[in-house]
């Protein structure tokens, strides 16, 4: 039922090398921007990074369609980006303005958008894995070959939620593709000091569930295995789970002084830098030329920008709007 | 007198209760090599090693039941929820084990546990972060409901729930962490089921507690500057049980009363300490019992948004001047 980690398979063109290298560095110009950001309090509360993990999102997301529906926690800026929401609309909602994702209700954590089916933005560990299973149930009942992928971290698995999750996914075969992003710590508590079995694939296994192991800095092993996974479960043959290697290069939130984890251990991560590691892989072979590289940067630099420009122009959510959608309102009642 | 911030009168109280006695340990997520989310169990782990400062993974019905399991063997666990909000994952070994050991048993089991941690709003951390869910437990017979208000109350009640036989429930306002307040050197206890007047005055009663006696000493001060209104705020610090007579002594001395809380004000603490004055007291009284609370939405992350939503100064004057028909 498990296989071992997945070795880089993809034999990639020019055109689809540069597009996974550029959503690689929209997501990760837009974290630096944010941080930027929070340090002048225009973005505030909790603000988690995704630097360093931005292979998992893009090669998952990357191989579903327009109408699948994504979960992430409270580290989803890269996942809501990648989705299709629009980087305006992201830091919109981080200044706490009514055009936002959430029209400023939501902040950092809890972006969402129906229109583009990203589900949140949950900021209560392991909370979004059920509802992970019940939008993927709802598709199996309408019969719609739709497939439902829920992100949650390391932390997640000693949650009773996720074996309930894991349990109900496997009984019910129902198209759900979990992405676990491992990248060894839960906060300051390392992988090894909260899991019994830190191979943690192995746990879904248990429930019956094709589980594989991939390298989550490769972006190409990434894409091989998303969609390997995809198209097996829009297929029927029910849900699967891939734990991702990664790692996080900044803090846990910003109020983190990693003390649980040396500098050399991050630096040597660093090495391993999927951007990095794509552009190596596409220059070796001829397919990327610096002047492409700087081109696809500063395309991501001036999205940032424009999205940082439209924020600091927005307008925060009239007063009078204060006590709206605590339910629903009269023109949706039905 | 020295003055030390909210989180480390928690910690002196953490670090004389385990010095004290050898039963007593703490377990939680990030308690003991992180030094605490928030800093309250600092330097624990080296003062009392790892067999009882005791980091879990993030499993918290897990780790709240192996405390009621340990607290049913005659162990005083603390257990460390990061944030109330997660609590709300534990509940079922709260409400359904951990309050109900001893009623079911007839008196022959005891649970003394205490569940502590961060509660209330921070700034800006939105909805799933900023909650008051004291309601929740209060509800509960078998539980006792504890939140300081200042670093010297939340030493004393925390050593006393500590040494409680029952379930104690401990909230403590995340933005009252680094509050600093004056704390004696000399060991005292707060008892449990005691308020306190922490402003005297002959016009109207404030009942309130936690972070919301901040809001209402300042609400205060401005009311006797601004129309010489002589506000008497009353501290609960323990929520259940109620200090009644407390309640009742200063009622019939004002016959005016507001209830102030951070919680949503349905089904709430602040409801029944009104429903309590309405009718225990309703000869005393001049006014309607005046209600001031977060409003009855999720927390907003909006910057405008959220101090719109949580009482404030403003909200707490008014009230009290309509309950003085002012
Ligand atoms: C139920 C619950 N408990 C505790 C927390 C506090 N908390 C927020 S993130 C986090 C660590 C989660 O680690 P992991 O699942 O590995 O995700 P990562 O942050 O590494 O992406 C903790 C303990 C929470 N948000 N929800
Ligand atoms: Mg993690």
């Amino acid at each position: 039922m498990t296989e071992k980690p997945q070795a880089r398979v993809e034999n990639i063109d020019r055109d689809r090398g540069h597009y996974l290298l550029h959503q690689m560095l929209r997501i990760r110009r837009l974290e630096e921007r944010c941080a930027d950001l929070y340090a002048q309090t225009k973005i505030r509360g909790f603000l988690h990074l995704y630097i360093g993990e931005e292979a998992v999102a893009v090669g998952v997301i990357d191989a579903l369609r327009d109408d699948d529906a994504v979960l992430g926690t409270y580290r989803e800026h890269g996942h809501a980006l990648m989705k299709g929401m629009s980087a305006e609309s992201i830091m919109a909602e981080m200044y706490g303005n009514v055009e936002g994702c959430s029209m400023g209700r939501g902040g950092s954590m809890h972006l969402f958008s129906k229109e583009h089916r990203f589900f949140g933005g949950h900021a209560i560990v392991g909370a979004g894995l059920p509802p992970t299973v019940g939008l993927a149930l709802a598709d199996k009942m309408l019969g719609r070959d739709r497939v439902t992928v829920g992100f949650f971290g390391d932390g997640s698995v000693a949650e009773g939620e996720f074996h309930e999750s894991m349990n109900l996914a496997a009984l019910w075969q129902v198209p759900a593709l979990f992405c676990c992003e491992n990248n060894l710590y839960a906060m300051g508590t390392a992988l090894d000091r909260h899991q019994s079995q830190p191979d943690l694939h192995l746990k879904a296994a248990s429930y019956g569930i094709p589980s594989i192991q991939v390298d989550g800095m490769d972006v190409l092993a990434v894409s091989h295995a998303a969609r390997r996974a995809v198209a097996a479960i829009r297929d029927g043959s029910g849900p699967q789970f891939i734990e991702f290697l990664t790692y996080r290069f900044r803090a846990h939130s910003m109020f983190d002084p990693e003390l649980y984890r040396d500098k050399a251990e991050v630096e040597k991560w660093k090495e391993r830098d999927p951007i990095k590691n794509l552009t190596t892989y596409l220059r070796e072979r001829d397919l990327l030329t610096e002047q492409e590289y700087d081109e696809l940067d500063q395309s991501a630099r001036q999205e940032v920008e424009r999205a940082v420009e439209f924020a600091e122009k927005g307008s925060l959510e009239p007063v009078e709007d204060l006590l709206r959608f605590v339910y629903s309102e009269p023109e949706e009642d039905r | 007198m020295r003055e030390i911030a909210f989180r480390d009168a928690l910690n002196e109280a953490l670090a004389e209760e385990m010095e004290r006695d050898p039963d007593v340990f703490l377990m939680g997520e990030e308690v003991a090599e992180y030094n605490g989310a928030y800093k309250v169990s600092k330097g624990l782990l080296d003062q009392f090693g790892p067999r009882r400062v005791i980091d879990t993974p993030i499993v918290e019905l897990g780790f709240a039941g192996l405390g009621v399991g340990a607290a049913l063997a005659g162990l005083k666990p603390v257990i460390e929820m990061m944030t109330f909000n997660f609590a709300i994952l534990a509940l079922d070994q709260v409400v359904n084990h951990a309050a109900k050991a001893r009623y079911m048993s007839n008196g022959q089991l005891s649970c003394p546990i205490v569940i502590r941690g961060a509660g209330g709003a921070g700034g800006s951390l939105a909805a799933q972060h900023s909650q008051s869910l004291e309601a929740h437990y209060a509800h509960v017979p078998g539980l006792k409901v504890m939140m300081p208000a200042t670093p010297k109350d939340a030493k004393g009640m925390l050593k006393t729930a500590i040494r409680d036989p029952d379930p104690v429930i401990f909230i403590e306002s995340e933005v009252l962490y680094g509050y600093k307040g004056e704390v004696p050197e000399e060991e005292y206890l707060i008892p449990m089921g005691k308020g306190e007047i922490k402003r005297e005055g002959g016009d109207c009663t404030v009942i309130t507690w936690s972070r919301m006696v901040h809001t209402v000493m300042d609400a205060a001060e401005e009311l006797k500057n601004s129309d010489g209104v002589d506000v008497e705020v009353l501290d609960l610090r323990t929520l259940r049980p109620l200090d009644k007579d407390l309640i009742r002594e200063s009622v019939k001395k004002t016959n005016r009363v507001v209830v102030v809380e951070e919680a949503w004000p349905w089904a709430s603490v602040g409801a029944s300490v009104a429903d309590f004055v309405a009718r225990d007291l309703f000869d005393w009284l001049d006014a309607p019992v005046g209600r001031v609370n977060q409003r009855d939405v999720p927390m907003p992350y909006a910057f405008n948004l959220e101090p719109l939503s949580l009482p404030s100064v403003e909200r707490v004057a008014e009230a009290v001047k309509k309950a003085c028909y002012l």
